[in-house]
């Protein structure tokens, strides 16, 4: 298959496999941003691979897992109002706020619909003029222009009974706030791949420069994280932190500056709530004055109360790259997909789920 | 006759009967169903066990590329059977009508499972119409049970499985939960994927033939796919190890796959098994599965093995492991 068997290739994946091998002299301490990386990891078995030479951890890079619980049972309230239709990407559906899940208030009467895309939902609110339709805008980089397309869309159009709740989120401050706290010690940064097709791998130029920690961006196939592991070995034991592009097929060093228009003309930076963090400067989406009237924060003031997280869940180390989910008491005994306690083990981009769906931490008898 | 069906089509009245003898009598068409009798008066079936299964089908859309609710329901209950190394005779048929349902669409279900029956041969001897209010169902729900004879001596079962025994599949993996989910989610791309809903005991019958002895156990890769089948497997304290550049999926479902964040090897099936075969068996086991159309593309993809007991291990092709999981919960795509 075209894009996939060439960078999946066998032999070319041992070769690169040898070569961190000999040139990682010591053990050197990566961490990949992106939950899709996570999976990626174990779905090919790299973990296992460069064992001893390469450390790998996962960081915050899961949108469902970072969305607050308060912004959580905000959008759970909102599923609740008369009139509401609520759109939503199936991953939120059985994340848990302080009170249920979306899930739980679909199945007391609430209608919550599941779209693939923003646009389906603006298609559901074109077909019920008479309902008030919210879509909930989760993600990172990568799905807020989307959303600022539909927003756009919805705006030409004067379709009034279309809302967003906006929760995206801007990864780069994540990544500082991580760095910031000086809880992980950390010899190299796997750049999230598809944040960097709209970023640009110019938006990780802090790393090296502030912090002098090398990033290398990679896609999410095993040749293209193999040839960043490859890369920020190098650049780690030679101690010459940059930024290196290895998934030049789809990130540009500018990013999409289409793209970067659309969200500069739809949203304001603002702080905003991270699950695990709290509240991150600048690292948040808001929906601009002129377009109050699609914003469902807006439109649909609820109070909101802060709530505390689960007892005993660490999701919150987790996303921090502070520890990997094993450590936690929870994590396949009271929290398993099946019975999330935490946001980490729901999304199919959480660490949890990742490592509980390839049995990390489960021991083979041979 | 309104085209489409009403309340009155269950009341037992003129057209309750109208819609049995058009409509299933007819197209269904064997003279033990035509008595019309409380229960199917059946000849003595012949020596060894009764196997006996029922199974409901509540698939949307009804009608998907490659098959509908019809074809599903007489491919499903048949393909239990014939796993249990029975040999399907009779099957039953109850459907649950919504008011409002196309007749048309009923007659082209019905007409499909005749059709999938008798490409089976099996009988539909027996069956129950019910009529429900606009709402209460979704368009068709149809239950069918079978009724089929394990011959004597023959028990194919987890508690057979032996380390080295040989794990083959039949065809590719995971065509019909992909065919289907592009029909349902409207996704917008199409493809010409359709589901490979098909009867298997034929196929199931040669390959016994052909391996007499040496077929330990088989399992219709339905919902859940590859991996829980064999995850069920594993729990009765065998380890087993898949090869992944064994496993033949299409380059469509392939694909889809990639698009959408989801795995092959959990997708559903109605048309694949898996079988464990002694090793020395294989070799023949697979020529056996590959001479019949239904078979073609049978592979060998994995082991039964004595290390890592209770645990299914994909080798990657790049020399990793990884352990295969039950899934739990329904597979849902990405956000990015």
């Amino acid at each position: 298959m075209k894009y996939i068997d060439e960078f999946r290739n066998p032999q070319l994946a041992t070769r690169l496999v040898a070569q961190i091998r000999r040139e990682a002299t010591r053990p050197v301490r990566l961490m990949e941003f992106c939950g899709g990386h996570t999976h990626a990891i174990f779905r090919f078995g790299l973990r296992q691979l460069l064992a001893g030479k390469v450390v790998l951890s996962s960081g915050p890079g899961c949108p469902v897992c970072v969305t607050a619980a308060a912004d959580l049972d905000h959008a759970i309230a909102l599923a609740g109002v008369p009139g509401v239709l609520l759109t939503t990407f199936g991953d939120m559906l059985r994340v848990p706020g302080s009170r249920g899940t979306l899930q739980d208030a679909r199945a007391q009467g609430a209608d919550v619909r599941l779209v693939y895309s923003p646009l389906d939902a603006l298609k559901i609110a074109r077909q019920h003029p008479q309902r008030e339709v919210v879509f909930l805008g989760v993600g990172f980089e990568t799905t807020a222009p989307g959303i600022a397309a539909t927003l756009v869309q919805a705006q030409q159009e004067s379709l009034t009974n279309f809302s967003v709740l906006s929760l995206h989120k801007l990864t780069p401050p994540a990544m500082r706030a991580i760095l910031d706290a000086g809880e992980v010690a950390l010899d190299g940064i796997i750049g999230p791949g598809h944040v960097s097709v709209i970023t640009g791998s110019q938006a990780w130029q802090f790393l090296p420069r502030d912090y002098a920690i090398p990033c290398a961006v990679a896609g999410f196939e095993p040749l293209d994280l193999l040839s960043a592991i490859s890369a920020l070995v190098q650049a780690s034991v030679t101690q010459t932190p940059t930024v290196t592009n290895s998934y030049g097929r789809s990130v540009r060093p500018a990013g999409n500056l289409v793209a970067q228009q659309l969200l500069e003309r739809v949203f304001d930076v603002v702080p905003a709530t991270w699950r695990g963090f709290g509240e991150i400067p600048a690292s948040g989406l808001q929906l601009r004055a002129a377009f109050a009237a699609h914003d469902a924060a807006l439109r649909f003031p609820l109070a909101l109360t802060p709530v505390a997280e689960p007892p005993g869940c660490r999701c919150g180390e987790i996303l921090r790259g502070v520890i990997q989910p094993p450590a936690c008491g929870l994590f396949g005994r009271g929290c398993t997909p099946r019975h999330p306690i935490g946001p980490c083990m729901v999304s199919a981009e959480g660490a949890c789920a990742a490592y509980f769906k390839y049995g990390i931490g489960v021991e083979l008898k041979t | 006759m309104s085209n489409q069906i009403l309340l009155s089509h269950g009341s037992g009245g003129l057209l309750s009967h109208e819609l049995v003898r058009d409509i299933f009598i007819r197209h269904f068409d064997n003279p033990t169903l035509s008595a019309e009798g409380d229960s199917a008066l059946l000849p003595a079936l012949p020596a060894g066990r009764l196997a006996l299964t029922t199974d409901s089908y509540v698939v949307q859309p009804l009608e998907f590329p490659g098959g509908d609710i019809g074809k599903l329901a007489v491919c499903g209950t048949v393909n239990d059977l014939a796993v249990a190394g029975a040999a399907p005779h009779y099957l039953t048929a109850g459907f649950i009508l919504e008011e409002g349902l196309s007749l048309d669409l009923l007659e082209r279900v019905v007409i499909s499972m005749a059709a999938t029956a008798r490409a089976a041969n099996v009988q539909i001897v027996t069956g129950d119409t019910k009529v429900v209010e606009r709402g209460a169902a979704d368009g068709l729900f149809i239950n069918t049970a079978g009724l089929g004879v394990v011959p004597p001596g023959l028990a194919l079962s987890p508690a057979q499985l032996e380390p080295g025994d040989v794990l083959l599949v039949n065809g590719t993996l995971g065509d019909h939960g992909m065919a289907v989910m592009m029909q349902r989610e409207e996704l917008a791309f199409t493809s010409t994927l359709k589901s490979d809903c098909a009867p298997l005991n034929g196929l199931i019958a040669a390959l016994l033939a052909a391996a007499p002895g040496a077929v330990h156990c088989l399992r219709d890769a339905t919902r859940g796919g590859l991996v829980t089948v064999l995850n069920e497997w594993a729990e009765s304290g065998v380890g087993i190890t898949i090869q992944e550049t064994a496993i033949p999926v299409r380059d469509a479902v392939r694909a889809i796959s990639e698009l959408l964040g989801l795995d092959p090897l959990y997708a559903a099936n109605e048309g694949k098994f898996v079988a464990a075969v002694a090793p020395e068996a294989a070799e023949r086991a697979l020529r056996a599965l590959r001479a019949q159309p239904l078979g073609r593309e049978a592979a060998i993809i994995g082991r039964i093995t004595a290390k890592h007991a209770g645990r299914v291990v994909l080798e990657t092709p790049y020399g990793a492991q990884r352990i295969l999981q039950m899934l739990t919960g329904a597979p849902l795509p990405r956000i990015c």
